[in-house]
């Protein structure tokens, strides 16, 4: 039976004119909604959900072949003589996707150099290591387009290269966490050299001093009391407003902690209102370092000559905030600068 | 034959450089290849596996430029271990033992090491000339030796290798009585840089023509040294500062208007965008400009320097110039030959990048392009079929959509039509570098009209034996083809073991060829080396029972006279 599928699946897929593209695109074209999220549904289900696939059209069961053998070229049989095996062996096996469980079990051995376990690795995880197949450029996002990831996915050049290709070609690295943006080895194929030069280069210019224009504009914050620092990027806000904000969700934690210890309300009093006060009223303010290495309390010049200037930022204790540059030598800076 | 005396012969031949023209020659007659092999002077071995040094003077005694090219391709990309072999030393050696006056030596992709450049720099009285290209292996001590032995030093020509910077003093190195530079280009050094020796250098190097910086050489250096040579016609810049003072600013300004023999200018590793505008005076001569690792300079800064830039012929640059910048290239620089768009952002993420627009314009504007390098988020058949239409004299055509197996945006079609377009017309056509969603229709074209195709590169494409089959058949004048990620298997492998003569190599990585497959043509065919080469897992593929249909991780093979190397690693199996 498992031989009549796959002969069927040769047949459905079998010519390679634009027009039988359409047609299989068609056929498939009813059911890739059904194809996509039923596939996905069964992940942790198993078998119980082949019912559905099994009454549906052998073209999409035969499909859901390919695109359920993801083994490596090297786990599935090497065998190519005959003429209908128009596709790479590897994506039609005998084994197919009768019963799932085992099937996914030998994808994920022989896909993944680092095992998961075979119920956990189901559609969705399959289509993560189809993500990871494409390029690093390639996010999760444009497999839900509609039309065109869909159409993509069941063109049946597309789903028998894409991913055992793209499994293959992962042998030596990117066994990485599923979710992950994986890069493929090599790919895009740009000499090392030329990757490294640019890294250091956009390592440099964020480290450095902030220019205008695109990319971000990273800078480090640090909490007085925290035990680590985080990194905002300035040009992501657009007024202090913003910046203000992201910090407190931020450092959220640090301040809850704070709270805490110094015997005030406890968490659940404490709403966002109280947290601005925290960091806005007496307790912190912020400051940041500017170019020539002063200190200086946020807020008091332009938001875009801020951005300019900022290379650190820090949220201090009021009390250790006495003496900052206040509003009047902030301006007289600002205006030496401009 | 011969109604010339030799001599006479041999001054013909003296007219004849090309290396292609000159094998020609030698194989017309035994007099012809006589007379040929002893006035030979510049020999270029394209896999230095494939011949012996000693083969090598046997036949060439009178040989003063050697060109050697180590590593494949894909080595560039990661997929070849550092340990795979290219070293040069033995060639070095052998050479210095002869006694052959070696002036220039060029490497690409080889093992360099310090050793080597020190035997180099003490065994050829008249050395002049050493460029390295992607090579590795050696540090700054190994220049300081070169600086140093090397009396009549014209080029010293550092691209883009991977140098352990000692921050020693190797630009002191060169003595006070070397006059003779011609070409420094050191802009691939991480390290400090002895801002003294360098301007001493150059100051006492009136032939100097070719001066490209390191990250360390700073803006008030850099006005300096132009200062000093104003003779310029190729300069690499180093750095900018961030924020340079009016003075320096100035400085630099004057001396880059007296440069007026600038041509190609090309670094900007780390540069204030709004400096460029000291360079807008020369910007009318420039006839290559490179600016790919400039990744500081944007959108307006890079259009406002390239509408100065009419004469271009050659253009290196980032995606980051996006579709509109383009379109500003096309209507400005009608003069441009050859056009490389780099990817900015290689972590993924696509900001602004360059789309079909920016191909299709470049190619509408600019009718003498003949070489692109390409790299974008998205492409179409249709843009392609235009850009075919457009420029019909394509001599190598690189085209890397980012995202593998991406088909038409538009159609969702695979972009078999739009490159069948691109070898259809263009009959001179070199070099090829196929991406996107590719069926085996492509390779059919591809066999058919790519007559003069001499280096194809293919990724995540194709889908059956065919369509290496089609290529294999059909490109008479293959001679590299590197394949990754394909489903190509042991049958297009075995069809033509005869093929792989006329070819120098044939790489093939995450394909589906197997042991028993490679072990059938390595038997067929003795003449080749077939290295399997097997980083990880050594011993997995001695493991019987499946052993033979084990399929290989990456295949590479080439055509030798001197059977099998005695360098290669564990990794590396010579069947």
């Amino acid at each position: 039976m498992s031989t009549e599928e796959e002969l069927q699946s040769n047949v459905s897929v079998a010519s390679s004119s634009p027009t039988s593209n359409c047609i299989s695109r068609n056929t498939l074209g009813g059911l890739k909604e059904h194809n996509y999220l039923g596939l996905s549904d069964c992940s942790s289900v198993g078998s119980s959900t082949l019912s559905p696939l099994a009454e549906d059209d052998k073209a999409t069961i035969s499909l859901k072949a390919t695109e359920l053998t993801l083994g490596l070229p090297g786990s599935q049989s090497p065998a190519r003589d005959t003429e209908l095996n128009l596709l790479s062996p590897a994506k039609l096996d005998e084994k197919p996707f009768f019963p799932l469980l085992p099937s996914k079990d030998e994808i994920c051995s022989s896909s993944q150099k680092n095992n998961a376990s075979g119920n956990k690795r189901g559609f969705s995880d399959t289509m993560d290591q189809f993500a990871e197949a494409k390029s690093s450029v390639y996010t999760e996002k444009n497999w839900m387009f509609p039309e065109a990831a869909a159409t993509q996915s069941l063109t049946k050049k597309d789903v028998p290269q894409n991913i055992p290709k793209g499994q293959s070609s992962t042998t030596n690295n990117s066994s990485s966490p599923p979710a992950a943006k994986a890069q493929i080895v090599g790919w895009p194929p740009v000499r090392s050299y030329r990757k490294n030069t640019l890294a250091t280069t956009c390592k440099n210019s964020d480290e450095v001093d902030g220019r205008p224009g695109f990319g971000a504009l990273f800078v480090k914050v640090s909490m007085d009391g925290a035990p680590y620092l985080r990194k905002v990027d300035l040009r992501s806000y657009t007024n202090y407003g913003e910046l203000s904000s992201a910090l407190e969700k931020m450092f959220t934690t640090f301040t809850l902690g704070q709270c805490g210890s110094n015997g005030a309300a406890g968490k659940d009093m404490l709403s966002e209102t109280k947290l601005k006060d925290l960091l806005n009223g007496k307790d912190y303010v912020l400051t940041y370092e500017d170019k020539d290495g002063d200190w200086m309390l946020v807020g008091d010049v332009p938001w875009e000559m801020f951005i300019d200037v900022c290379k650190k930022l820090k949220i201090m204790k009021g009390c250790d905030a006495i003496g900052l540059a206040a509003a009047p030598r902030a301006m007289e800076k600002s205006k030496m600068r401009a | 034959m011969n109604y010339f005396p030799d001599e006479v012969i041999e001054h013909v031949f003296d007219f004849v450089t090309s290396h292609k023209d000159r094998n020609a020659i030698s194989l017309v007659c035994k007099s012809w290849y006589k007379i040929e092999r002893y006035s030979r002077q510049k020999v270029f071995i394209g896999n230095c596996y494939a011949i012996n040094p000693e083969r090598l003077l046997r036949r060439f005694p009178c040989l003063k430029s050697l060109t050697l090219k180590g590593k494949p391709h894909f080595a560039d990309f990661n997929l070849v271990p550092h340990e795979w072999g290219g070293f040069v030393l033995p060639w070095i050696e052998a050479l210095a033992r002869s006694r052959v006056g070696l002036e220039e030596l060029r490497l690409k992709r080889m093992v360099v090491t310090d050793e080597s450049l020190e035997l180099l720099s003490r065994s050829f009285v008249n050395f002049k000339s050493l460029v390295l290209v992607s090579c590795e292996g050696f540090t700054t001590d190994g220049l300081a030796s070169i600086a140093a032995n090397c009396r009549h030093l014209r080029d010293l020509d550092l691209q883009e290798n991977e140098i352990d910077d000692h921050r020693g003093q190797w630009l002191s190195c060169f003595p006070d009585t070397c006059t003779t530079l011609v070409t420094l280009n050191f802009a691939c050094l991480e390290g400090e840089t002895n801002l003294v020796a360098l301007e001493r250098l150059v100051a006492r190097s009136p032939n100097l023509k070719s001066l490209k910086l390191n990250r360390a050489v700073p803006l008030d250096a850099l006005a300096r040294l132009m200062v000093c040579a104003p003779q310029i016609v190729d300069l690499g810049v180093g750095s900018y500062e961030n924020d340079p003072d009016s003075e320096s600013y100035m400085k630099l300004k004057a001396a880059v208007k007296k440069c007026t023999s600038l041509r190609s200018l090309s670094g900007f590793l780390e540069a204030a965008p709004h400096c460029l505008s000291a360079f807008h005076p020369i910007c009318h001569n420039l006839t290559s400009l490179n600016l790919s690792y400039a990744a500081e300079i944007h959108g307006s800064h890079l259009i406002k320097l390239i509408q100065h830039c009419k004469k271009l012929q050659r253009l290196w640059i980032l995606d980051s110039i996006g579709d509109k910048g383009l379109e500003v290239v096309a209507s400005t620089c009608k003069e441009l030959q050859e056009l490389r768009v780099f990817p900015s952002d290689l972590l993924g993420g696509g900001n602004t990048a360059v789309t079909e627009e920016g191909l299709v314009a470049i190619s509408a504007g600019c009718p003498k392009l003949h070489s692109i390098l390409y790299f974008c988020q998205q492409m179409t058949n249709a843009a392609l079929v235009t850009v075919a239409k457009n420029c019909p004299n394509f001599i190598r055509f690189r085209l890397c959509i980012l995202e593998p197996n991406k088909p038409d945006h538009v159609t969702s079609q695979p972009l078999d039509e739009g490159f069948g377009a691109i070898v259809k017309a263009c009959k001179s056509l070199r070099r090829l570098s196929l991406s996107g969603l590719l069926t085996d229709q492509v390779f059919l074209y591809i066999g058919m009209y790519a007559n003069q195709l001499e280096m194809l590169s293919i990724a995540f494409a194709g889908d059956t034996d065919k369509g290496m089959l089609y290529v294999l058949n059909g490109c008479k004048k293959m001679k590299k083809l590197e394949i990754r990620d394909s489903p190509f298997g042991d049958t297009a492998l075995l069809a033509d073991v005869s093929k792989y003569e006329t070819m120098r190599s044939l790489w093939m990585s995450s394909c589906e060829v197997t042991l028993s497959g490679c072990k059938k043509l390595a038997q067929k065919a003795p003449w080749l080396n077939v290295e399997i080469i097997n980083e990880n897992d050594n011993n997995r593929m001695e493991e019987n029972g499946h052993e033979g249909r084990q399929k290989v991780d990456k295949l590479y093979l080439y055509r030798t006279v001197v059977g099998t190397r005695m360098d290669a690693p564990p990794f590396v199996w010579i069947l």
